[in-house]
């Protein structure tokens, strides 16, 4: 097993608010291999035979547990595929923490693609936590580019919060998710683009229970020339609740493209989008302006609070 | 010592092109260490006056000059640090600042809890319920007036501008908000206002009427006056 440097200390802090290895059930990857794991009995890890990835299986009615799978690419010229899927046992309660840290000193391009499938049985609830990171002098591409399934059984409950705060150059996210019954998805996506980055992101959601909700809200800064694109598709196939959210902020040349499509099947379906792509409010500006901030900090301010 | 010399404002009808003044000629003095009550109808110009003096407003013509020096060309972050202090008619939301983080800006460092309970408190509200809360549109309109009120007092300064401090506040905290003023007493403060309980606790009444002050006076002459003229939109607490 390879050790850990300070390159990989730095990232998996900034990932996963990690100071060394972790509490609880943990794999660690590193440019494709394994780094660390722990496996224990109500969070077992088992690599996968058939292709590059790992099971985690989270017993039934487990609670107050965590799990962290972080993910290092500290080498150029590398894409690392990996599939993940998680099985998580009726009625328990877990947070799964799974960033993401690049750092490509190199000219060449480094990726890393996550597919990630979650099966939550009943009455479970996820938080699911995944940040993306990246640095590096070099002038290899940052690249992500994620997959996120979600089957949710009755009554279950996810909340995915991810966050992308700088440093990718390109990502495609796509998540798709299928609620039950009585079941809840929750997304908080945080996204931060700047120079000439690019970000897209991609929900397609079916909401087939009765009773089943979905809320979407993304925040997104788009500074430099970076171009942010979001898409929503979702689908209300039941007497159901959906909510979409976009608010972008917009900065120097930067683009965010909102393209929301809501589509009630059923006529007992209630979804709502909204949309709000611009720049920062002059009078907010204004008001921390009189405060005593510099026109900047005043700026940065505001971002740091939207994004927060 | 604040003063006003000769201050023009105007702004170009967006339809017809005209020139429209919303402030004209106006020379006023503030004194150190009084409560000046700015007073009149609605649309006479009042808040005009106010972002003019905290330099959100460029004036067409005159000078503003503070302690003798002319602050006519200082940008609003440097009136700021020249202890201006403004709390705003229409406070801005924010989505996703805190209570907590804004109150830091305003007094430009960390907090504790007591430190919070003293801003927040001087406002009648509870810090504990408070800080954590995004000062977006979840928060009332009493509320939200409350944090503007405490984020001044947070900041500090010797010139404090309130733009109706009182405006959706409910009528019993109206003493403590009154309170708040007299704690101020050493500084430079002008408040706009439609209140008679806050105009009797003025040094000086000013009274503006179409884009100029029109009369000057002691709290409770002014304020005689004042009910004598119903054509002016006055409203009257004690007769409610
Ligand atoms: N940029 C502008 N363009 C056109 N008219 C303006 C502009 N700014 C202010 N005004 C007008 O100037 C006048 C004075 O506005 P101001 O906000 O100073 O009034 P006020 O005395 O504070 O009124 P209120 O008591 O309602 O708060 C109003 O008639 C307003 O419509
Ligand atoms: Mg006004």
């Amino acid at each position: 097993m390879d050790k850990m440097d300070r390159t990989d200390e730095q990232l998996l802090e900034t990932i996963a608010d990690l100071h060394g290895i972790p509490e609880g059930s943990f794999n660690i990857r590193k440019n494709g291999k394994l780094l660390a794991r722990n496996s224990g009995t109500d969070v077992e890890i088992v690599s996968k035979t058939d292709k590059d990835g790992i099971d985690i299986i989270v017993k039934p009615g487990v609670k107050n547990k965590s799990v962290h799978i972080p993910v290092l690419l500290t080498v150029g010229d590398f894409q690392d595929t990996v599939y993940n899927d998680f099985f998580i046992g009726e009625d328990s309660d877990v947070t799964i923490v799974a960033g993401c840290g690049i750092h490509n000193d190199t000219c060449g391009n480094a990726e890393h693609d996550g597919v990630h499938t979650f099966y939550v049985g009943k009455n479970a609830k996820v938080r699911y936590v995944e940040r993306h990171y990246a640095d590096g002098s070099g002038t290899g591409k940052k690249v992500f580019d994620p997959v996120t399934k979600i089957y949710l059984k009755e009554n279950a409950q996810f909340i995915l919060e991810s966050t992308q705060l700088g440093g990718v150059t390109y990502t495609e996210r796509k998540t798709y998710a299928t609620v039950g019954k009585n079941a809840q998805l929750l997304v908080k996506e945080k996204i931060l683009t700047d120079g000439e980055e690019k970000a897209i992101t991609d929900f397609k959601v079916k909401l087939s229970g009765k009773n089943s909700r979905a809320d979407i809200v993304s925040r997104s800064v788009a500074k430099g020339n970076s171009l942010q694109q979001f898409k929503s598709d979702m689908v209300g196939k039941n007497e159901c609740f959906g909510h979409v959210e976009c608010d972008g902020i917009v900065l120097d040349g930067a683009r965010i493209i909102s393209t929301p499509k809501i589509d009630a099947v059923s006529p007992e379906a209630s979804l709502v989008h909204e949309a709000a792509v611009g720049k920062i409010a002059g009078e907010q500006l204004l008001k921390l302006m009189s405060l005593g901030l510099s026109e900047q900090e005043a700026e940065d301010a505001v971002i740091k609070g939207f994004l927060n | 010592m604040l003063e006003l010399k000769n201050i023009s404002y105007s702004v170009k009808d967006e339809a017809s092109g005209k020139k429209q003044d919303i402030l004209k000629n106006v020379s006023l003095a503030f004194e150190d260490r009084a409560i000046s009550v700015i007073t009149g109808p609605n649309g006479s110009g009042k808040s005009t006056l106010i972002r003019i003096l905290m330099g959100i407003s460029k004036p067409t013509s005159g000078k503003i000059v503070f302690n003798g020096e002319d602050i006519t060309g200082l940008s609003i972050t440097e009136r700021a640090q020249k202890g201006f202090t403004i709390a705003f008619q229409q406070p801005v939301r924010f989505k996703g600042i805190t209570v907590k983080k804004l109150l830091e800006l305003a007094c430009g460092k960390k907090l504790d809890m007591n430190g919070m309970c003293d801003c927040l408190s001087a406002v009648g509200l509870c810090a504990r319920n408070y800080i954590d809360r995004a000062v977006d549109g979840t928060l009332s309109g009493g509320e939200l007036k409350r944090i503007e009120l405490a984020t001044a007092i947070a900041k500090g300064g010797d010139v404090f501008l309130l733009d109706e401090p009182e405006a959706g506040i409910d009528l019993w905290s109206f003493e403590d908000l009154v309170k708040v003023f007299e704690k101020l007493h050493e500084k430079t403060v002008i408040i706009v206002s439609h209140q008679q309980r806050i105009l009797e606790t003025a040094d000086k009444v000013i009274l503006f009427e179409n884009d100029k002050p029109v009369s000057i006076g002691r709290g409770e002459e002014m304020f005689q006056k004042l009910t004598q003229r119903p054509s002016l939109c006055w409203r009257n607490v004690k007769e409610n």
